[in-house]
């Protein structure tokens, strides 16, 4: 008699058989690449740094920044300051109570995704061909 | 059992004073690194490849320097705040007061080290 209604009951979310919604994962992602971040200003400030500070300092900054090192922290950093931004002008449409609801806020992530990928290819297409 | 109200408990714990300045900020500093991301993309890819000779020069122009200093300014500032709302979520006692210690040196440090290297590039000619 207990289970009478087995099957078709309303299911709460179990943690390890819940996936995130697409809002969710972006929401995260702000603050995961807000703080990435970090690694690719490092790296920046070091090289603007190293170029007054006498020639072999400059040399080994300018190597790691044109290494595949430095190339893969850059792009790194070009797509997680251009998804941060996109992330960040969508809370900006989140304070002006737009694009709050279930629907809107899904699109909006798979076009801060998309969007990204697409700036970051563009960055990296300007910066080897521009 | 202590017999007050929900709100009589709740009086004097701190509504958030503060909170909605560090909000504000980020919004507005959100708003300055739109327009300045996409400079800045275009200021540090011209850049990246160039001689030491080349680099001090390049640096040494108006746009160049002022549009890096504003991002580096502005971005970690927007840094800071961001991060002590992330420190305040996940962070409680002495590992939050530290952590808040050691972002906002962190930021400061990254604004002092640019801004010197910008300074040293912009007002000082070198000879190398």
């Amino acid at each position: 008699m207990a289970d009478v209604n087995r099957g078709n009951r309303p299911l709460s979310p179990h943690l390890q058989v819940y996936r995130l919604p697409m809002a969710a994962v972006t929401s995260i992602l702000t603050r995961i690449t807000g703080q990435a971040l970090v690694a690719g200003i490092l790296l920046l400030v070091w090289w603007l740094v190293a170029a007054v500070s006498g020639p072999r300092g400059f040399a080994a900054a300018d190597w790691v920044v044109r290494s595949w090192i430095g190339f893969i922290v850059l792009t790194g950093s070009a797509w997680a300051l251009w998804f941060h931004t996109l992330a960040g002008i969508r809370h900006l449409f989140y304070d002006a109570g737009q694009l709050l609801r279930i629907e809107e806020a899904e699109r909006a992530s798979w076009a801060i995704i998309i969007g990204s990928v697409v700036l970051t290819l563009i960055s990296v297409v300007l910066f080897f061909f521009g | 059992m202590r017999y007050i109200t929900p709100r009589k408990a709740a009086q004097g714990l701190g509504s958030a004073r503060s909170g909605t300045q560090d909000h504000w900020f980020l919004t507005v500093t959100s708003c300055a690194l739109v327009l300045l991301t996409p400079a800045f993309f275009l200021v540090i890819g011209r850049a990246i490849g160039l001689s030491q000779a080349d680099l001090l020069g390049y640096f040494g122009r108006p746009y160049p320097a002022l549009i890096t200093a504003l991002f580096i300014v502005v971005g970690m500032m927007h840094f800071i705040k961001g991060t002590r709302i992330m420190i305040d979520d996940y962070f409680q006692n002495t590992a939050r007061k530290v952590a808040i210690i050691v972002s906002v040196v962190f930021g400061w440090a990254v604004i002092a080290a640019a801004l010197f290297a910008l300074a040293r590039m912009t007002l000082v000619p070198l000879a190398i």
